[in-house]
């Protein structure tokens, strides 16, 4: 029933469907047949369902523990919880695109499902690019990378998973940053469905927000999940490493960033058409040149070629058809679209255009010092690297002009502004932020770090008081500041929220750049100071787990000789893989974290001494808070009755059967 | 304000945008770029004490062995590339995949003692796979051909038998 050839059929089905629902929706559209248009979401409903029912296969194939299936065999074992042979499904290359695909399909399901209000041939052409895509990417699992695959003689037992990424928060990140990724492919064929019928108006961009706004959402989670991750598995006291992999999330979130608010121009004002639609197709192509290109390895190694030349052509061509082809149909039918509103240089359009331009400044930046050792490579011959040290200079001097008008852009009028007028509105947020400035000189050390964590106290006060503001906080009775409260769009509720949130992160990093760490070589009993607290190492003892030896150390913390916790590091020895892993022991009271691992034993008997890395992290947790805080602003201004597809028009109709 | 004037502020604001994130790019780079050298490499031509490098090649077998500076532990082991070999220092706790006799990149720089300082060491790689540079640079010298499978193990290399056959 769910054997491995019935999911191997499954996909195949699906990708005919795909291509079906590629290709007879825009024959259909061209010829302005309704009847072939109306087949789309139909169409894009089964694939769905194939899809799914081929993903299922896979699943029970991995909890079976069917090892006569390759990829089961490879990346599973008998002796894996369940919970990681379920999510251990998505870790390996064959079955991550498998879920890639799916999650294409879904987006396609829920175009057809929540787009019932959408014009009939708008929503068969973009559901007709969600098919194309999802075909393409189908085709590539079959032909080169089957997740089906099967291997004889069957082994006995699977080669295991390595033991690093059996971990829940590892588990769940694919998926969440895959649905980020995959998200933007409805802007991106909205973009594409609008550039075929040559039309972009303010009824488009309210129908493309919401889905940019929830792939961001995903996306922003899915960073920061994988950053936690990195920050308490791997031990290493660090949150970012600006790794390849790394910055092919972080592209796509800066350009996602921009084309979320960019469409609120196109929606409120019919401005910045041509640019919305760049932004929506560049968006998707830096998500899916990050997915292919940089998770594969091929940019990184020029020899993942050599492994595997099929699936690196492969891919280099479906990369090259949608994103050679979108830009192609950009620059044919781009001309003929055009802006209407007129705006001043200050006004909310403005501001929003100062956002678009810094966000995308960013974004080169981060591109370059990504692509830029690859090709050096490629080129030159020559193996270089560029780290942490060369994105904080690039990137940072362009976030400080950004923090600044995130707080003045929500309190501007649209199309003209006073600036006198705009800023009695912020004299509360700039006496806060004023005050910020004491208190960053006081706490933080470096100019970057005071000008950042200054800038971000200013964000949170002039987004915090912009929403007091509006709900006439001051000057209107309690009764009345209900009443506004309840009026205030929750989209405005949103914006402010995504905006404390990105000062809540910035603040995190902010306070990261002061962290202190130690590493220190003591007998049992010994006590080393560090920022303040002094940490004793009490005992280390050695047990055994279900598939690992471990050492473990007690070490207590104390602050002017009050105890503030006692921390467990752990070393654990992985036998059958022959690996070892650090557990981090992480005690937080959500201002400042102590970090402490547990490095090697040296010595015998008396003498034996261990070596330590004891680090304090003051406001690391807000790093990842502010991202959640994010995400969630995103999900509250999607809860926004005029985001949601057609409400206006519903509204209307119950309006004119009232009267 | 007419189309035109707006569409002047615009381009403004993109130039000044786009240029000063051009500088800080080329600034950074001048002034963070690290080039990935092998010991022979660092031997030949040492770079400046100020110049942070990346250096890689396989550990030494046997050459692994700790200095106590003030309390601080200091690992101190032999980085080769078959040809020469650099002594490295690094204060901190080795990667859990670091081995002797395997491949390893250590971050840091050459002092004026010909030693190396390394401010991070990765060994972020699995039994049979080697960092990609180390990879190049034994094909470079002709340690590996990969046509004639995979890489030898470092056992079998003349700098590095010394203590690996004895056990």
């Amino acid at each position: 029933m769910f054997g491995p050839e019935q999911g191997h059929f499954a996909l195949a089905l699906a990708c005919v469907l795909a291509l079906v629902q590629f290709a007879v929706p825009l024959w259909g559209a061209s010829r302005r047949d309704a009847r072939l248009v109306g087949l789309a979401p139909y169409l894009a409903v089964s694939q769905l369902i194939a899809l799914g029912y081929s993903f299922l296969c896979l699943v029970m194939c991995a909890v079976s523990d069917d090892f006569s299936v390759q990829n089961v065999a490879a990346n599973s074992a008998v002796s894996k919880p369940l919970l990681y042979k379920i999510t251990g499904v998505w870790g390996n290359h064959e079955g991550s695109v498998l879920l890639w695909t799916l999650i294409l399909a879904a987006c396609g399901g829920a175009v057809s499902l929540f787009g019932r209000n959408l014009p009939d041939i708008l929503r068969g052409r973009v559901l007709a690019i969600l098919g194309g895509v999802s075909a393409g990417f189908q085709m590539f699992c079959l032909l080169t990378s089957d997740p089906f695959e099967r291997v004889f003689p069957a082994p006995m037992d699977g080669q295991g998973m390595n033991p690093l990424l059996q971990d829940p928060g590892l588990a769940f990140h694919p998926p969440i940053l895959y649905t980020g990724y995959v998200g933007f492919a409805v802007p991106f064929a909205f973009a594409v469905a609008a550039l075929i019928e040559g039309r972009v108006d303010a009824a488009w961009g309210r129908w493309v927000r919401p889905w940019a706004v929830a792939a961001w959402c995903f996306l922003t989670c899915g960073i920061a999940l994988g950053s936690w991750w990195s920050y308490y598995v791997l031990g290493w006291g660090g949150y970012w490493f600006w790794d390849p992999v790394e910055n092919a999330s972080l592209i796509p979130w800066l350009t996602g960033t921009a084309l979320v608010h960019s469409a609120i121009v196109v929606e409120k004002r019919e401005g910045l058409k041509i640019w919305t639609v760049l932004l929506a197709i560049a968006t998707f192509s830096f998500s899916l040149s990050g997915t292919f290109l940089v998770r594969s390895g091929i940019l990184n190694s020029v020899h993942a070629f050599a492994n595997d030349p099929a699936r690196g052509v492969f891919i280099l061509a479906l990369l090259a058809i949608v994103i050679g082809g979108s830009l192609a149909l950009f620059a044919w039918r781009a001309p003929s679209l055009t802006s209407t509103g007129l705006f001043s240089p200050i006004s909310r359009e403005g501001s929003l255009v100062l956002n678009n331009i810094l966000l995308c400044s960013i974004c080169a930046v981060v591109v370059t010092g990504t692509m830029y050792p690859p090709f050096m490579q490629l080129l030159a011959g020559r193996t270089i690297s560029v780290g942490k040290p060369f994105f904080d200079a690039a990137t940072i001097p362009l976030t400080l002009p950004l923090l600044l008008a995130m707080g003045v852009g929500t309190a501007l009028p649209w199309k003209r502004a006073q600036l006198a007028r705009t800023f009695s509105h912020l004299y509360a947020a700039a006496g806060i932020a004023a005050i910020g400035v004491v208190l960053c000189f006081w706490r933080l050390s470096g100019i970057m770090p005071i000008a950042c964590g200054a800038l971000a106290i200013w964000v949170i006060a002039a987004s915090a008081s912009d929403v007091l503001r509006r709900i006439g906080i001051g000057h209107t009775s309690p009764r009345g500041v209900w009443e506004r409260m309840k009026n205030l769009p929750r989209s405005s509720w949103g914006a402010a929220l995504a905006h404390i949130g990105a000062g809540i992160t910035v603040l995190g990093l902010c306070g990261m750049s002061q962290a202190q760490h130690a590493i220190v070589e003591i007998h049992i009993g010994e006590t080393r100071s560090l920022g303040g607290d002094d940490w004793t190492l009490l005992d280390v003892h050695d047990y055994i787990g279900p598939n690992y030896k471990a050492m473990q150390a007690d070490l207590a913390i104390r602050h002017n000789g009050k105890l503030v916790t006692i921390l467990h590091p752990e070393k654990r020895d992985f036998t059958t893989q022959s690996q070892t892993t650090t557990e981090v022991a992480i005690h937080t009271n959500f201002i400042t974290d102590l970090y402490g691992v547990i490095g090697d034993r040296h010595g015998t008997g008396k003498d034996t001494t261990y070596v330590l890395r004891l680090h304090r992290n003051p406001l690391a947790p807000w790093m990842w808070l502010g991202g959640l805080v994010m995400a969630i602003g995103g999900a509250f201004s999607l809860s926004d009755r005029r985001m949601r597809i057609g409400a206006p028009k519903r509204a209307a109709a119950r309006n004119m059967a009232r009267a | 304000m007419t189309r035109k004037t707006r569409r002047l502020w615009i381009v403004i604001a993109c130039l000044a945008c786009v240029g000063s994130a051009a500088a800080l790019t080329l600034r950074a780079f001048s002034s963070n770029i690290v080039f990935f050298m092998a010991p022979s490499q660092v031997k030949a031509s040492p770079p400046s004490p100020d110049r942070p490098i990346r250096l890689g090649g396989m550990v030494m077998a046997g050459s692994l062995h700790r200095i106590n500076e003030n309390g601080t532990p200091v690992n101190a082991f032999q980085v080769t590339d078959g040809q020469a070999a650099v002594e490295v220092h690094y204060t901190g706790i080795l990667p859990d995949l670091f081995r002797e006799g395997q491949s390893v990149v250590a971050l840091g720089t050459v002092q004026k003692n010909g030693g190396f300082t390394a401010s991070e060491v990765l060994a972020k790689h699995d039994e049979t796979y080697m960092p990609k540079e180390v990879a190049d640079e034994l094909k470079r010298t002709g340690k590996w051909d990969p046509r004639f499978g995979k890489a030898p193990d470092a056992s079998s290399w003349d700098t590095m038998t010394a203590k690996k056959a004895g056990g």
